[in-house]
C-alpha cells in the first residue's frame, strides 16, 4: 500500500447511494456476483433479506441466461490493455473461453461505484478481487449443476462453460442452461478459492488485444466521435494566461454568423455551431481583453521560486543517526537535481458530449474517473445522483492527465444553457493550457562513503515531486528521507498552473536523483555501478532484476569511451521492481544524445498477460525518453509558451532505441502494477550512460542538447 | 459562397454543397460522419488525421474541401475491402501495434502510403516515413514491427 497513492490527490469520488436491492433490480436475471476492492465487508452469503443499503461492492459480474459472462466495472480502457487482461483472469476462474466474456466499463448507470483508473491499481488490487468473484460464480454454478445432475460436487468438472460428471462425461449441463430463469446474487466470500498458477489455462499466456479490430478499422468510438441529433460543437474561450481576468468581451461578430450561438455563463464563454469548423471560425472573431497579472517567475527561475516557498518536510523513512554517519564518512557528496514541468499530451485531447433529456444529464467523456466526473456534475448542476450519468467510451490516452474532467463539466453547463446536446473537444492548445502538469521539482541529496568505499549516510529531501518512490532500497546504516509535499499538487501560489499525477508520479523524479547519486558514489568508490548496487542492496527482487538486466544487456564494466557509454538504474513502483540498462551515444559538438539500446528487467509478480505487460514496458521506455531528453513546458508567469507539437517535443520513431524486455519468472504469486514501473528509471539510466560516455553529469531534466553541451563546455 | 464539390470518397461518389475553404477534417468528421479520422493538433504536426488523397498521405486538417474536388479520398473506414482487412490493418492487429488506438488510423494510413510508394521499405525508410506521426503510448516498436512485416512479405 502506497501511503501517497494518487487516489489521494485526484479528487476522489465518494460512493453513491445506489443500494444493492436497487442495483440487482437493474441487473436482471442470471447469476450475479458482487465484489469490492474497498476493504471487504463481512457479508452473510446469499442473505435473502434484509440487504445492506450501503454499496458493499464496487464491481460485479453476471453469467447471463445465454451463458455469456459480463463484467461491469468503473475502470476504463485508455490503452493499458485491461480490456484484455481482466477477461483473461475471469476466463480461468470460470472455465470459459475469453470470447464469452464482455466488459462494460466506466458507465455510472450500469457499473457500480469505482474511484478511477490510475496508480497501476487495476491489475494489482482489482485483479485478485475479480478472480475471487469468478471463483465464487463458478462455485454457485457447480452447486446448481450438482442439484440438477444429482452428482456430488467433488465429481464435477468444468470446461468451456460446460459442467460435467468426471465419471460419466455424458452427464453434462451448460452454464447457460444452469442460469436460465434464475436470479441468484452472491457476494464474494473467502470460501471459494481461486486457482493456482499451475492450473491457469489463459492467464500467463499472451493474448492479442481484444479491441484491435475496432481500433484498426476506425470503428472504435472515443468521446468526440459521439454524434447526437441537434448537437452543437463548442469552442471555449481560453484566457491568454492562467490567473488572467476577463475585462472586455465583444462577441457580436461571432454571434452574427449564421447558426452560431454564444454562451456566457460566468467564467465560461463559448461559441457554438452545428459544425466544428464554423464554431472555430466564429471563435476567431471574438474580441476579448484580459488583465494578465505580471509574471514573477518563468521556467528558468522557477526552482528559486519554489525553494523560496517550500513547504515543511515530512519524514518518509529514517534509520540510524545522520550525525554518526557524517563522522564515518571519508567522502561527502552533495548535489541538487531538477526536473521541468512535463505535459501529459495524450493524442486524444479532452472531449465530452453532454445531453440533457427529461431532466437527466448524460455525459460521454474521455476521463479516468467517470464517478469523479459524476460527482462534479451533481455539484455544479445541482442534480441528484439518479439524474446524472457518465459514460466512458474508449479513452485516447490518459497517463494521469484525465482525472479532472473539466471538459465534461463545460459540456454539461453548455448543454443546459442551449437546451441541446453539446460537444466540447479541446484544441491541442487548450489541452496544453489546461493540463495538470507533472510539477517542476527539486531533490537535494547529501551522502557519504566510508574510507573503504561503503555508503555511510544518506540525507534525502524531495521538494514538490511527491513522496512516491523517494525511499532508497540500499543498505545504508544512517539515512533519512524527507518529502516536502507528499503529493504533486503543491501549496497555493507555488505553481503557475495546475499540477497533477503524471505516469508513475514522483517516482520518475526520485529515481532520476537517487540512481544518479548512487552512481556518483560508486564512481568515487572506484566500483562498477552495477557491482556497487549488487553489493549494497539485499532485496531479492532488486538483485534478481539487476542480474537479469545485466545478463540480457551483456553488461561490461568500464565500457564507456569515444562518446559511447552505458548506464544502469533500478527502482520500485506500484510494488513492481525494475532494473534498466542503456547504451547511448553523445555527439560532443552538438550535445545531442542518441539512445541506442535499452534493456529492462521487471519483477511484477504474477504476469496475467505477458504480451500486454511487455507492451506496457515498451511504452514506458519509449515515453520515458521524452521526459529524459526533450519534454519541458516553457512558461512566463501563467502564460504557457509551448502550445503544440512544434514546440513541445514528444518521442518519435527516429529516437527509438533497440528495446529488450525481460519479465522475471517471479516467486511472488500476487500481480503488481505494470503500466508505470518501467518509466521511472529512464531519466537516471540515460544520465548515467551520458556520464559513462563523456564524463559529465546532467543534474537537470530534460537533458537537452543545450544542457549537455553546456556541461561539456564547463568540463573543458 | 457555397460551391458544389464532387469527389470520390472510399470508392463512392460524394457530392457536397458547402463553402470551399472548410477543412477536410471537419467535413469528414461532421457532415460525412466518418469519425475514424482523428483530430490531434490542427496544424499537421501529429498525423492523427492522415487520409489518402489520390493514393497519397495527406493531413486532413491542412486540406480544404475544395482541394479534393475531383480527387479520390480514402479514410480508415474505406481501407478494408469489405470484411477483408488491408494487410497493414491486419499487421497492426497481429503485432499489437496499438494501445489507446487514437493515433492508429492516421498511423495506418501513413504506413499504407509509405508501402504503396516503396513496397519493400527498409527500417530506415519506415522510420523516416512515420517520423511525423506521433504516438504517446509508446507503441513505436510494435508499429515498426507491423509495418516491417508487411514490407518483408511484399519483398519476399
Amino acid at each position: 500500500m502506497h501511503p501517497h497513492d494518487p487516489i489521494d490527490e485526484m479528487q476522489p469520488a465518494t460512493p453513491g447511494t445506489l443500494d444493492r436491492r436497487e442495483f440487482l433490480k437493474r441487473v436482471g436475471g442470471g447469476v450475479v456476483v458482487l465484489f469490492t476492492t474497498l476493504p471487504r465487508f463481512t457479508l452473510a452469503e446469499a442473505s435473502p433479506t434484509p440487504l445492506p443499503s450501503e454499496p458493499a461492492f464496487n464491481a460485479y459480474l453476471r453469467i447471463g441466461e445465454d451463458g455469456r459472462v459480463t463484467c461491469f466495472t468503473g475502470k476504463i480502457e485508455m490503452g493499458q490493455g485491461v480490456i484484455t487482461s481482466l477477461p483473461q483472469m475471469l476466463a480461468d476462474e470460470l472455465d470459459v473461453a475469453v470470447g464469452m466474456i464482455d466488459m462494460v466499463m466506466g458507465d455510472t448507470d450500469r457499473c457500480p461505484f469505482d474511484r478511477g483508473t490510475w496508480g497501476s491499481l487495476t491489475t494489482r488490487v482489482f485483479g485478485p478481487e475479480l478472480r475471487a468473484a469468478g471463483a465464487q460464480a463458478r462455485r454457485v454454478l457447480l452447486e446448481l449443476a450438482g442439484e440438477q445432475l444429482s452428482v456430488p460436487l467433488e465429481r464435477l468438472e468444468v470446461a468451456e462453460g460446460m459442467v460435467f460428471d468426471r465419471t460419466d462425461r455424458t452427464r453434462a449441463i451448460s452454464y447457460a442452461a444452469l442460469t436460465k430463469g434464475r436470479a441468484i446474487a452472491r457476494d464474494v466470500t473467502t470460501a471459494a478459492p481461486t486457482k493456482t498458477a499451475a492450473n491457469f489455462k489463459v492467464m500467463g499466456n499472451s493474448l492479442t488485444r481484444r479491441d484491435a479490430l475496432e481500433k484498426v478499422t476506425g470503428q472504435a468510438e472515443y468521446a468526440a466521435d459521439i454524434r447526437l441529433p441537434g448537437m452543437l460543437h463548442a469552442r471555449i474561450l481560453r484566457p491568454p494566461a492562467h490567473g488572467a481576468t476577463l475585462e472586455q468581451l465583444d462577441t457580436s461578430a461571432a454571434a452574427a454568423m449564421d447558426g452560431v450561438r454564444v454562451v456566457q455563463d460566468g467564467d465560461l464563454v463559448a461559441v457554438l455551431h452545428q459544425q466544428r469548423d464554423v464554431a472555430d471560425r466564429a471563435h476567431a472573431l471574438v474580441q476579448a481583453k484580459y488583465a494578465v497579472p505580471k509574471a514573477t517567475f518563468d521556467d528558468r527561475t522557477v526552482y528559486e521560486h519554489l525553494m523560496g516557498m517550500a513547504p515543511q518536510g515530512d519524514p518518509v523513512a529514517a534509520g540510524g543517526d545522520l550525525a554518526k554517519g557524517e563522522q564515518l564518512a571519508a567522502q561527502v557528496f552533495e548535489e541538487t537535481y531538477l526536473n521541468a514541468y512535463v505535459a501529459h499530451a495524450p493524442m486524444e485531447p479532452h472531449a465530452a458530449v453532454a445531453s440533457m433529456e427529461d431532466g437527466r444529464m448524460t455525459v460521454w467523456a474521455s476521463t479516468q474517473s467517470p464517478f469523479g466526473l459524476r460527482e462534479q456534475l451533481m455539484s455544479v448542476l445541482g442534480l441528484p445522483e439518479d439524474k446524472v450519468r457518465v459514460i466512458t467510451p474508449f479513452v485516447g490516452g490518459g497517463f494521469g492527465g484525465k482525472g479532472r474532467s473539466g471538459q465534461g463539466v463545460q459540456a454539461a453547463r453548455l448543454a443546459r444553457s442551449v437546451g441541446r446536446p453539446v460537444q466540447v473537444f479541446w484544441t491541442r492548445e487548450d489541452e496544453f493550457f489546461w493540463d495538470a502538469y507533472r510539477p517542476a521539482a527539486i531533490v537535494k541529496i547529501r551522502s557519504g562513503l566510508t574510507a573503504d568505499g561503503a555508503p555511510a549516510f544518506w540525507d534525502y529531501r524531495v521538494y514538490y515531486a511527491g513522496a512516491r518512490g523517494s525511499e532508497q532500497p540500499y543498505e545504508i546504516p544512517h539515512h533519512r528521507t524527507v518529502a516536502h509535499s507528499r503529493g504533486w499538487g503543491g501549496p497555493p501560489g507555488s505553481h503557475p498552473f495546475a499540477t497533477g499525477a503524471w505516469r508513475a508520479p514522483a517516482a520518475n523524479t526520485n529515481a532520476f536523483a537517487r540512481e544518479q547519486h548512487i552512481d556518483i558514489m560508486a564512481h568515487a568508490a572506484g566500483i562498477d555501478p552495477l557491482a556497487f548496487r549488487l553489493q549494497h542492496c539485499t532485496q531479492a527482487k532488486f538483485l534478481g532484476v539487476l542480474k537479469a538486466a545485466a545478463e540480457q544487456f551483456g553488461w561490461k564494466p568500464g565500457a564507456g569511451s569515444g562518446g559511447q557509454g552505458v548506464g544502469v538504474a533500478c527502482g520500485i513502483d506500484a510494488d513492481t521492481v525494475v532494473a534498466t540498462m542503456a547504451e547511448v551515444e553523445v555527439d560532443r559538438s552538438s550535445g545531442q544524445v542518441s539512445v541506442k539500446r535499452v534493456v529492462c528487467a521487471q519483477d511484477m509478480g504474477l504476469v496475467v498477460n505477458p504480451a500486454g505487460a511487455t507492451i506496457q514496458m515498451e511504452g514506458c521506455i519509449t515515453m520515458g525518453l521524452g521526459y529524459a531528453l526533450t519534454e519541458e513546458q516553457h512558461f512566463r508567469g501563467g502564460e504557457i509558451l509551448d502550445l503544440n507539437f512544434d514546440r513541445y517535443e514528444l518521442p518519435r520513431f527516429s529516437g527509438l532505441p533497440e528495446i529488450e524486455t525481460v519479465l522475471i519468472d517471479s516467486q511472488d504469486p500476487e500481480p503488481h502494477g505494470g503500466g508505470e514501473p518501467a518509466i521511472i528509471t529512464m531519466g537516471a539510466v540515460i544520465a548515467n550512460a551520458i556520464f559513462d560516455a563523456v564524463g559529465v553529469r546532467l543534474f537537470e531534466l530534460p537533458m537537452t542538447p543545450g544542457r549537455v553541451k553546456a556541461a561539456l563546455d564547463k568540463l573543458g | 459562397m457555397k460551391q458544389i464539390i464532387e469527389f470520390t470518397l472510399n470508392g463512392k461518389a460524394a457530392r457536397l454543397e458547402t463553402e470551399p475553404d472548410r477543412p477536410l477534417l471537419w467535413i469528414l468528421r461532421g457532415e460525412l460522419a466518418l469519425t475514424g479520422t482523428k483530430y490531434g493538433c490542427g496544424e499537421g504536426l501529429c498525423g492523427a488525421c492522415t487520409v489518402l488523397v489520390d493514393g497519397q498521405a495527406a493531413r486532413a486538417c491542412l486540406y480544404s474541401i475544395s482541394d479534393v474536388a475531383g480527387k479520390t479520398v480514402t479514410t480508415i473506414e474505406g481501407l478494408a475491402a469489405g470484411e477483408q482487412l488491408h494487410p497493414v490493418q491486419q499487421a497492426f492487429a497481429e503485432h499489437d501495434a496499438l494501445q489507446c488506438g487514437y493515433c492508429t488510423p492516421g498511423m495506418i494510413m501513413a504506413a499504407v502510403d509509405l508501402l504503396n510508394r516503396n513496397p519493400s521499405a527498409s527500417d530506415a525508410d519506415i522510420i523516416g516515413g512515420l517520423d511525423n506521426n506521433l504516438c504517446r503510448c509508446g507503441a513505436h516498436k510494435r508499429i515498426l514491427e507491423a509495418v516491417r512485416s508487411v514490407a518483408r512479405n511484399s519483398s519476399a
